[in-house]
């Protein structure tokens, strides 16, 4: 399998504090990794970096393009959809308004209908508030809006920042099932940073572990997973 | 009777244009969270710059066209070159900038025109409305409210009235969908220049030209502006037209006031709305849920 994501020296910092300190990682066409590692070890700027919103230095080659000097509305536009900490929605518009937005780069009408459509059948329950402001949504269907609104892009890569946050279990778990079959059905690539460690290991095919900028191992979640000595000292569990 | 009516058709006719000048601020203020001081002295830079296309002799209503593009294409610089640079910036920076931007505008004017008082011409025939309102009244009503429905128009059903809307309201978000931020600002400026522009060279024939025409007249903007609810541009637009006509009753009716204290009534209404209901009668605090 060819690589959609291959990253070389990445580093970022914010202002003048330096938060990653060079690091190496790639991703596989539809595959699935997560970033792992305590609170401060970088994996929000991690992904921050790779959308340009932060400060950087290094090689990012994303499906053969070089993206480290590029904008982030340029780096959409190369197809990588970033479902943000926090999920970012527009409070003040609509459901349907968000996921509008999420189509804002292409142009072909029909075809954001039917992704419209796609987005409402994994979640029916934004069909159902399609008119209502998305401040209203409660957590699990203000996510499921982030996600959707990144599907709309029609991406060739998901980065998920904490999908899980403040989520009740039994709707993360719905929300990772979701996420499996759009992974599946459609090839998308994802990166997926987690505090969840069993859950994000379960999901992933592939694990980085990162130390305060610094990617300290990585290998298959399997191997992570009968890894207890990991599991004990750096996931918690 | 009639004099009741009259003020009220006055009032309505001058609130339109409070409301454009209320308008321009809540857009740059829903962008970068400030009120532009030198809303008001850009609108009268326009206005001058049309004066001069028309006393080179091009039609009225073509140079009041060039001077809407013109108007736009200036707002969209300034905030490439002064502002973009500020993005990051404290308050202060940008209010410095503000005052400084209305002082060059100002002194600018001056220098290029002179500071001798001018008189502007309408594109409208002389006249009254039977006798209750000058045509110039009326027809300055219909050229804003035209320009309203089109900007409403414009932020209600375009891609890139959507896009400028997303890019406002949480500029990381609107980022990672593909919208150029920075741009959109931009053409927020731009925007708001225009509508100015339009606002001053509607008002002039009524003050007169002269390089602090709009100073009265943006108080009156921003009295409009935080009646209304800085954060709504449908309600800046109909806090214009209630300060209009609240000024104009307030003149007429309240003898201390009279013509010499009517822009006290703007200042009053300012101070006693931030007093008693911050986001303004038509401003709503945002609903989120936690």
């Amino acid at each position: 399998m060819s690589l959609l994501l291959e990253v070389h020296g990445l580093e970022a910092s914010y202002k003048s504090t330096k938060i990653l300190h060079g690091i190496d990682f790639c991703l596989e066409e539809g595959g699935v990794a997560t970033l792992l590692g305590a609170n401060g070890a970088g994996k929000t700027t991690t992904l921050r970096a790779l959308c340009g919103m932060v400060s950087r230095k290094g090689t990012v080659k994303f499906n053969g393009t070089e993206l480290i000097k590029m904008s982030t509305a340029d780096i959409t536009r190369q197809g990588i959809a970033h479902v943000p900490e926090g999920r970012g929605t527009f409070v003040r518009l609509t459901v349907e308004e968000n996921l509008r937005l999420g189509a804002y780069t292409r142009h072909d009408k029909a075809g954001i209908a039917d992704d419209m459509e796609r987005v409402y059948g994994y979640f029916p329950i934004l069909k159902q508030r399609h008119a209502q402001q998305a401040g209203l949504l409660s957590g699990g269907e203000a996510q499921m809006l982030a996600i959707g609104r990144a599907l709309m892009l029609r991406p060739k890569m998901l980065l998920l920042d904490e999908p899980s946050f403040g989520l009740a279990p039994l709707i993360v778990r719905e929300l990772f099932g979701i996420l499996k079959r759009i992974n599946r059905e459609e090839k998308v690539g994802m990166m997926l940073v987690e505090q969840n460690a069993s859950l994000a290991l379960e999901f992933a095919e592939h694990v980085y572990l990162l130390e305060t900028g610094n990617i300290l191992i990585s290998g298959t979640a399997v191997s992570f997973q009968e890894d207890e000595t990991i599991r004990r000292s750096y996931l918690g569990y | 009777m009639e004099l009741f009516l009259q003020q009220i058709l006055t009032g309505i006719a001058n609130g339109s244009i409070y409301a454009c000048l209320a308008l321009a601020i809540v857009m740059i203020y829903k962008a970068i969270d400030h009120f532009n001081f030198a809303q008001g002295e850009m609108a009268m830079f326009s206005t001058y710059g049309c004066w001069t296309l028309i006393s080179i002799g091009v039609p009225y209503w073509v140079a009041f066209f060039v001077t809407i593009i013109l108007s736009f294409i200036v707002g969209v610089f300034i905030e490439r070159v002064v502002l973009c640079p500020l993005r990051n910036a404290s308050a202060l920076s940008h209010i410095i900038v503000f005052i400084g931007l209305l002082s060059i505008f100002n002194s600018l004017a001056g220098v290029i025109w002179g500071h001798t008082i001018k008189t502007f011409p309408s594109p409208f025939p002389d006249g009254s409305f039977r006798g209750l309102i000058g045509l110039h009244e009326v027809g300055m009503f219909f050229v804003t409210m035209i320009m309203l429905a089109g900007i409403y128009c414009f932020f209600r059903f375009t891609r890139v009235g959507m896009a400028m809307k997303a890019a406002a309201a949480n500029p990381v978000s609107a980022g990672l969908v593909g919208i150029r931020v920075g741009w959109m600002f931009a053409l927020g400026w731009g925007f708001s220049a225009s509508i100015g522009a339009v606002a001053g060279m509607m008002i002039a024939p009524i003050v007169f030209l002269d390089p602090n025409m709009m100073l009265g007249i943006l108080l009156y903007g921003f009295a409009s502006a935080v009646v209304g609810g800085i954060n709504n541009p449908g309600g800046a637009v109909m806090g214009g037209f209630l300060v209009g006509i609240v000024e104009n009753l307030a003149g007429t009716y309240i003898p201390a006031i009279g013509s010499e204290l009517k822009l006290t009534v703007a200042l009053a209404l300012i101070v006693s709305v931030l007093l008693f209901k911050p986001s303004g009668l038509f401003g709503k605090p945002v609903v989120t849920r936690v």
